[in-house]
């Protein structure tokens, strides 16, 4: 039995001929929640790509108990499904459990079961029978969340789940992500641009930049003389009413884009 | 109306409705409807060279569309490929246009190459048209929970570890399939709406995609019975009445989907 949920050692990624991550290592512990933190174009979506088995490494190794499509759950970053398309939000928790079969779904009281489970675990029981295209953007992450946990994966990847949702949304996802990590012991890694929703909850985080990875705890991570030295120039890193703000010296834009999070450091 | 010559008419264009109205359902959904309208209108030279050289047409139907499916296989059915299904269409129908131009039948064999002739199905036609439409409903019934979880997202398609760019192609496959066995019978320039009509209605009407799909064969099938009504009784062509009906459902299915909003809203 594998110690780590997930063990990445030494990985290079390249995208259509660009190296994008070289040498990255990390591993993540069985239940714990996880960031995965970078700039726009900074490897987040390669690098779960290549975790889902999508992507070949060029070089490195991808190990540990989360391997292969049945024990990995997956948010994509974008579902631009059309949405008049009739798909109930119940029907796209069934397909997270046996979408990927061959042939006509007989009724099942498992999968019943299952899907009427993982849509209470996600806080998702009062629009349940609602259209996926009639709900909020809010609505429909807890929606994808039950489908990548219904099948009970080990690992739960979410690409960029936060983009784009209100804050009262933000602080809900991440909550559920949390207890969810708690309770069933599901690891979680969760990427984003912004670590400031994140960072109070955060086990771990893995900092992407100029094709390197720090990770550690957060407190350990997300410090100016360890950034810097992954970004191989100075950067800082501000605590400005109870944010942090990663700028590189000389430059007046910080380096994740400030939205107006409320978030606080413990 | 259901004279000895007309039995066939009503078997042959029965089939076709069912065949016609599953696939038709994805097609929508999947936002596949430029694609459904190049492929019956691709192969619409594929029929005038079976006139011009006096074959039986199914066999040159099935190579034009299938031809077809596989080139927008290639460069994908979607929005930013809608530059190649143009192309495709518009080079199919000058070719088109030049066979006619060697046939000597003139208008006759024109107007029923892409308005359709019912009348005077023949046996072997009817059976033709049985096997392709066995071969649709058994491909689209194991192919169902695939082709909506790959429609919902590829991406999760992908993570699920379907073979998500094969079912695509398979898929063009099938609907090339279904337009060679209704194209000699409703036209080249109806085959379109019998397949997008009613599924787009349906998709409306309800919100479970098992309904939505069985929806879509019930109107498909109350379509082309009222067109061969009609063609028998006022002596209508077919094709007419069946291409005016495909937007009639539209319509009906907004407005369906406006009075449940509304009574959703209270």
């Amino acid at each position: 039995m594998d110690q780590d949920a997930l063990r990445v050692d030494g990985l290079f990624l390249s995208r259509s001929g660009r190296t994008v991550l070289s040498g990255v290592s990390f591993a993540l512990a069985p239940g714990s929640f996880c960031g995965l933190i970078g700039v726009n174009g900074s490897g987040k979506t390669t690098l779960i790509r290549a975790l889902l088995g999508l992507l070949p490494a060029d070089a490195g190794g991808i190990e540990g108990a989360a391997r292969g499509h049945r024990a990995l759950g997956y948010v994509p970053q974008k579902i631009d499904a059309d949405p008049y398309m009739p798909l109930r939000a119940r029907d796209v928790v069934a397909l997270g459990f046996d979408g990927h079969r061959y042939g006509l779904p007989l009724p099942s009281r498992r999968r019943r079961d299952r899907v009427a489970a993982m849509l209470a675990a996600v806080g998702a029981d009062a629009f349940a029978d609602r259209r996926l295209g009639d709900l909020s953007g809010g609505q429909q992450q807890r929606i994808f969340i039950a489908h990548a946990l219904v099948r009970e994966p080990q690992l739960l990847l979410l690409d960029e789940p936060l983009a784009n949702l209100d804050m009262p949304s933000i602080a809900g996802i991440v909550s559920v992500l949390k207890r969810i990590a708690r309770e069933s012991g599901v690891t979680v890694l969760i990427s984003s641009h912004d670590v400031n929703p994140l960072v109070g909850a955060l086990d771990r985080v893995i900092y992407l930049a100029g094709g390197g990875a720090v990770s550690g705890r957060p407190d350990e991570v997300l410090r100016s003389g360890v950034l810097s030295r992954l970004y191989g120039h100075h950067i800082d890193v501000l605590r400005v009413h109870g944010r942090l703000v990663i700028v590189p010296a000389g430059e007046t834009h910080p380096i994740a884009p400030d939205e107006p999070h409320v978030e606080r450091l413990e | 109306m259901f004279a000895d010559y007309m039995i066939n008419a009503w078997i042959a264009t029965s089939l076709v409705a069912v065949a016609a109205g599953m696939v038709g359902f994805f097609v929508v959904v999947r936002g596949a409807a430029f694609a459904a309208h190049a492929l019956p209108l691709g192969a619409f030279p594929g029929l005038a060279a079976a006139w011009l050289l006096g074959i039986a047409p199914w066999s040159l139907i099935l190579a034009f569309a299938g031809l077809g499916a596989f080139g927008l296989a290639r460069s994908g059915e979607k929005a930013p490929h809608h530059t190649a299904t143009a192309l495709w269409l518009v080079s199919m129908l000058a070719l088109g246009n030049l066979l006619l131009s060697r046939m000597h039948a003139y208008s006759n064999a024109v107007f029923a190459v892409l308005f359709g002739e019912v009348l005077g199905v023949s046996n072997t036609q009817v059976l033709a048209v049985a096997a392709i439409v066995a071969v649709t409903v058994i491909a689209m019934a194991l192919l169902y929970r695939p082709l909506l979880l790959s429609t919902l997202s590829p991406d999760l398609a992908a993570a699920a570890a379907l073979p998500e760019r094969r079912i695509a192609t398979l898929f063009l496959l099938i609907v090339a399939l279904v337009t060679s066995a209704a194209l000699p019978l409703v036209g080249a320039s109806i085959v379109f709406s019998l397949m997008v009509g009613p599924a787009s209605a349906a998709r409306l009407m309800t919100d479970r995609p098992g309904w939505a799909l069985g929806l879509s064969v019930l109107l498909a099938l109350s379509t082309v019975w009222s067109a061969l009504a009609l063609a028998y009784e006022a002596d209508w062509p077919i094709g007419a009445f069946v291409g005016v009906m495909g937007a009639v459902w539209y319509g009906v299915g907004r407005i369906v989907r406006w009075q449940s909003g509304r009574l959703r809203r209270g």
